[in-house]
């Protein structure tokens, strides 16, 4: 793996402060911050400025600037990491507000920390150049898969705050009785981690170290998202999200029983199942008696539906019954959740499970964290 | 195409009725002026009908009997009559009735007119039901019942779909083809594998359906998505405001999708290295649109949309066919359908997730399989299965002939309309059990489509020959009045065929030279000239007949090594009769009196161009007589009864038995089994050897089953190959420039093989290294 340090080398044995872990995806940036909560009066004297500065402005705030977020619910709290106790911060920002990002490192003076700066995500090869002559920053990239896989097990092996991490949806063909319920991952081989950002990615986990890249769609969130946006002139995954909830995609889709009648028993495919995603706009009539919520709806259906089949597919092909999703596809998205545990469940008729982290998209970054501890 | 006097060309009005359709501005009237016969053929006796109606297009098929001329020859009673100055048999043209299926594709809006042309032009009055398939059978099933006064029974679509792609499957060769836009060919026509099952039939209509095959009757539906063409006709249509699904296709072939989508390099800057992903790889589709404040063209977001699709479709696939371990997939349905968009966006997306270990599969009649199998589902009592079909050049359209983008000049011709005709052959065909590998033989020498010099000559050739054929044609009816009129529409339409090719090389499957005569053996059938040389062959073999015994005698009179070279330059020398060369026939027009030792003279001097003569002398000295040999003749006359027939009685001799193969029907001076039949009792009259053979069965006369002048060894008279089983063939003969050098020139066999030919083309002589009458002797013994 290539992994660039800064020239000068760390003071300590143990990684310098401020712990950071960066996923730099195509849509959106994940930082993950270790914030220590067991800083000793020495330390505090001999803590720089800038990196109390640092300290203070990311805990202090739960929004960076128009467009950074904290996600406060996700904080791990008492975290212990490498001998020092702190809670875990959870932040993101689209990913073309990095040059202000890097621009705020520079101003933040962050390279006269003398830290290692790792990591993830394409961005990590994107900007490393930026980070270099705009904030005199040397990035250690470190690669996405490894850093995920790294970043779910280890999530998943400390608990979100004394609770479960991971979870399923009992039911999930039953609206009336469908629950969301936590789900033990101890034993966690084999499993498929399919991650659903701006596009998708399938690996195949066998063991902590080997795994492999089954496949990929590019039919992701950037998907979604993107077709939203020139379909209902939406400009948030929020406000595409919130529209997808009060549509109708049936109004959008061709079901099996707008062809058939009812079922089409020849091949057991149920009347209520999508015969043709977006098919009825074939017709003009139809076109012009949708809603924007319909189509947002429609979309979501549509990439949801595409990732379970995809999902489904390679799970049959590898041999393996748990599939976890993850990504930030999924954030407030339980439409997609639920309508995933659903397809995995109905269509390999209860030998697939679909299961989800509470922490969907920050694994990568997680990871990246974790590799600056483990180098140090 | 002007409207000539005299021709029966009656304008075929079709005016779009109701409100459906493209709705531009001004007059929804279409009509077309098409004369009806070149459509709806042989409607008078048609029977069996089906229908399948789909999105936009309506596919009707019927089953009808032709009648057609053939020519007959029979012996003459010859007892007691001085026969001196008497032809050596009759000729007489015979009426035929022979059985052809008739699929005939047009756009929906055309349904009711056609329908009404039908009904006036239906005779037959047994046929009382019409089988219907597709999503359009409910919808117009009122109007059909209306309309013909039949009853509708609806068959449901996959199972058609599948009948029927198994049936072109088997019957067609180069039904299947791959796609490759950017190469020379763009169409990769793939030989006919023996075994067809099992495959992965994707069709993707408005949705994806995903069927494994196994067996003629035994298929699974295993998969499908909802994303598939009505997603990209639908989606499309509210991204780009284009309403129809041809013009979103032509905007999609002109965009960038890299507008739109978000890439492996607009992530990383470039290429994903550790996982060797290229920079130029989609990461998200419609990533880069996910802003509210940014036009984004037509064009691209069709394209966008389009590679969205097609790589969906291709990942399903490839992962469908890696769990049921399947390596044959074959795309269909409308979205598919003759745009080349399509097949290579596809092409790319199965290569791409199969790693290249699985090829995108399309088939030249795809759109009527629907149709076929509806149609096969109502004839299952005449068992069209039990029977071999072949595709009728003449009455077949081709491949994408109604495609707006190829050859306005056709569309125009035919309008819409896409037309299949398939031909009942009487005889099923099989493989040549002789043939080594028979998944991996190809007939021909040359692919035309994939060898642009070759191409030109040969049409031009063709060209250039056709008026000549006309004219013999003709000249081969002289008792009948309307022999010219016929000859000039024969010439016509096969100089339209020609044009065809020349733009489309890829119409009717891979384009051979093969596949050029058998065109114009099917346009000439087509018009009534079913042996425009059987005169001349009758006068040929009664002047050869006339020179056997000397032939035999001077032979005779020769010492065993000498003979051989005598014989096989009486093969060789035969050969160089042949009217259906250019060169020869200025020579036999000009020279009659051209004769067998002249014939010699002009052949090449040792070492010929492709010379195994010692080898085989070798063999011939050293080894066993062979236990059986199969020859397949060429020409009548000289060829036959001076060159072949000494051969086969030296073989005989030797006490090897003959099975001597000739065509089922007649092409250009080829002799034909009836002929055969005749020339045969003649020799044996005048020499015992040959009589006791045929009293004995140690020469016996098989028909091929074909009547092209080349020779295809995967489709013949399966009676051929059961006798070519019994009798333990170990030598096969293949003599002449259509059976040897067109075709078979590098056909690998089980057994020994003689090809003996004599090139009478220049251009193909120099092609091959040599000058014209060069001879090819290739004795080849297969590698143990």
């Amino acid at each position: 793996m290539l992994c660039l340090r800064v020239s000068r080398p760390p003071r300590r044995s143990l990684a310098v402060f401020p712990w950071f872990g960066l996923d730099i995806g195509g849509t959106l940036v994940k930082l993950v911050y270790f914030e220590p909560k067991d800083i000793t009066a020495e330390e505090e004297e001999e803590e720089v400025e800038n990196l109390k500065s640092i300290r203070k402005y990311l805990t202090s705030n739960v929004a960076y600037g128009s467009t950074g977020i904290r996600d406060v619910h996700l904080e791990l709290k008492d975290l212990t990491l490498c001998g020092r106790k702190g809670n875990l911060h959870f932040i993101r920002f689209p990913t073309h507000d990095m040059p202000a990002f890097i621009q705020m490192g520079s101003e933040k003076h962050f390279s006269s920390l003398h830290t290692t700066l790792c990591a993830t995500g394409g961005g990590a090869y994107k900007f490393e150049q930026d980070f270099r002559t705009m904030g005199d920053l040397q990035l250690c990239k470190l690669d996405e898969l490894d850093c995920l896989i790294k970043g779910v097990l280890y999530i998943d092996s400390v608990g979100f705050n004394g609770h479960s991490e991971c979870y399923y949806f009992e039911n999930p063909t039953d609206a009336e009785r469908c629950q969301k319920l936590p789900f033990n991952l101890e034993n966690p081989y084999p499993l498929l981690l399919v991650n659903i950002g701006s596009g998708v990615s399938i690996l195949a986990v066998y063991s902590k170290e080997n795994y492999k890249r089954v496949t990929g769609t590019s039919l992701g969130g950037g998907t979604f998202f993107g077709l939203c946006c020139l379909l209902t002139g939406c400009s948030t995954f929020e406000e595409a999200l919130e529209m997808a909830s009060h549509g109708d995609s049936t109004k959008v889709d061709k079901l099996v029983r707008d062809i058939y009648g009812g079922d089409y028993e020849r091949f057991g495919l149920p009347g209520w199942a999508v015969a043709s995603s977006f098919g009825n706009m074939m017709s003009k009539e139809k076109r012009e008696s949708v809603s924007k919520e319909d189509l947002a709806k429609a979309t979501l259906i549509t990439i949801t539906n595409n990732i379970g089949s995809i999902a489904r597919m390679c799970a049959l092909n590898e041999n393996i019954n748990r599939v976890v999703f993850v990504g930030n596809f999924l954030r407030i998205n339980t439409i997609s959740m639920r309508l995933l545990a659903y397809a995995l469940d109905y269509w390999s008729k209860g030998q697939l499970k679909a299961l989800f982290l509470e922490h969907e998209g920050y694994f990568g970054a997680v990871g990246a964290l974790l590799e600056l501890l483990d180098s140090a | 195409m002007p409207m000539r006097p005299g021709e029966e060309w009656v304008a075929f009005k079709m005016a779009e009725r109701g409100g459906r359709g493209s709705g531009g501005h001004g007059s929804l009237d279409k009509s077309i002026t098409l004369p009806p016969d070149e459509i709806f053929r042989n409607l008078e006796n048609a029977k069996r009908f089906a229908i399948d109606i789909g999105g936009s297009l309506t596919k009707l098929a019927y089953y009808s009997t032709v009648q057609h001329k053939v020519a007959r020859v029979r012996s003459f009673d010859h007892s007691g009559k001085d026969i001196e100055n008497e032809p050596l048999y009759e000729i007489s043209v015979q009426e035929e009735i022979t059985a052809r299926l008739h699929f005939i594709k047009f756009e929906n809006t055309y349904i009711e007119t056609c329908l009404d042309f039908i009904k006036d032009h239906l005779v037959n009055t047994e046929t009382k039901v019409i089988k219907a398939t597709g999503g359009g059978a409910y919808k117009f099933k009122d109007l059909i019942e209306k309309k013909l006064g039949l009853k509708v029974d609806k068959e449901d679509v996959m199972t058609c779909l599948i009948k029927g792609c198994n049936f072109v499957l088997r019957n067609i060769p180069h039904e299947v083809f791959a796609y490759q836009k950017d190469s020379d060919t763009e169409f990769r026509f793939q030989t006919n594998h023996p075994n067809i099952f099992p495959y992965l039939l994707v069709n993707i209509g408005s949705g994806v359906s995903i069927v494994k095959v196994e067996t003629e009757d035994k298929f699974e539906w295993i998969g499908g998505s909802s994303i598939g063409g009505g997603t990209f006709w639908g989606l499309g249509a509210l991204l780009t405001k284009t309403k129809k699904f041809d013009e979103l296709l032509q905007l999609a072939s002109k965009g960038q999708h890299t507008n739109v989508d978000m890439l492996v390099k607009d992530v990383y800057g470039g290429a994903y290295q550790t996982l060797g992903l290229s920079g130029n790889l989609i990461a998200s589709s419609f990533g880069k649109s996910t802003t509210a404040d940014k036009e984004f063209s037509k064009e691209d977001m069709a394209k966008s949309l389009l590679h969205m699709i097609s790589n969906d479709i291709g990942q399903l696939a490839c992962l469908h066919a890696k769990l049921h371990n399947l390596d044959k997939i074959y795309f269909g349905g409308f979205f598919i359908r003759g745009h080349p968009v399509t097949m290579r966006t596809i092409t790319y997306s199965i290569n791409f997730f199969s790693k290249g270990e699985v090829q995108a599969l399309f088939l030249r009649h795809e759109g009527y399989l629907g149709a076929i199998g509806a149609f096969l589902k109502g004839a299952e009592q005449d068992n069209p299965n039990q029977y071999s079909w072949g595709e009728n050049y003449a009455g077949s359209s081709g491949l994408m002939s109604t495609s707006p983008d190829v050859y306005p000049m056709q569309r125009t011709r035919s309008g819409t309309f896409d037309m299949l005709e398939m031909d009942r052959l009487e005889r099923p065909l099989v493989n040549l059990p002789l043939l080594k590998d028979p998944s991996a033989y190809i007939p021909d020498t040359v692919d035309l489509t994939d060898d642009a010099m070759a191409r030109k000559y040969w049409l031009t050739c063709f060209e250039e020959a056709l008026d000549g054929v006309a004219k013999r044609a003709a000249a081969s009816q002289p008792d009948s009045v309307d022999a010219l009129e016929r000859a000039e529409k024969f010439r016509q339409k096969y100089w339209n065929k020609l044009q065809t090719l020349r733009q489309q090389p890829f119409a009717y499957g891979t384009l051979t030279v093969r596949s050029l005569l058998d065109t114009r053996e099917h346009c000439l059938n087509e018009f009534n000239f079913p042996d425009p040389y059987s005169k001349v062959k009758q006068k040929e073999n009664g002047i050869a007949l006339k020179c056997f015994q000397s032939v035999i005698e001077s032979l005779d009179s020769l010492g065993w090594e000498e003979r051989q070279f005598a014989l096989v330059k009486g093969l060789l020398a035969g050969n160089v009769f042949d009217w259906g060369a250019k060169a020869v026939s200025d020579v036999l027009e000009s020279e009659p009196q051209f004769g067998f030792e002249e014939a010699k003279s002009k052949l090449q001097e040792r070492p010929w161009l492709e010379d195994s003569y010692s080898q085989w002398l070798e063999r011939l000295k050293e080894g066993p007589p062979h236990k059986c040999a199969l020859i397949f003749a060429d020409n009548s006359g000289i060829d036959i009864i001076l060159g072949v027939f000494p051969f086969v009685r030296e073989l005989l001799s030797r006490g090897t038995e003959v099975i001597l193969a000739c065509n089922s029907g007649p092409a250009l001076n080829d002799v034909t089994y009836s002929e055969s039949l005749i020339v045969t009792e003649r020799i044996a009259a005048m020499d015992p050897v040959i009589q006791s053979a045929l009293r004995e069965e140690k020469l016996l006369l098989v028909q091929t089953g074909s009547s092209s002048p080349c020779l295809d060894l995967s489709r013949l008279d399966k009676g051929l190959a059961v006798l070519v089983r019994e009798r333990k063939t170990d030598l096969v003969i293949i003599e002449g420039m259509g059976r040897a050098i067109h075709t078979n020139y590098y056909a690998a066999l089980k057994c020994e093989s003689l090809k003996l030919a004599v090139i009478k083309n220049s251009w193909l002589a120099d092609r091959l290294g040599g000058k014209i009458f060069s001879v090819i002797f290739k004795y080849e013994v297969p590698c143990k």
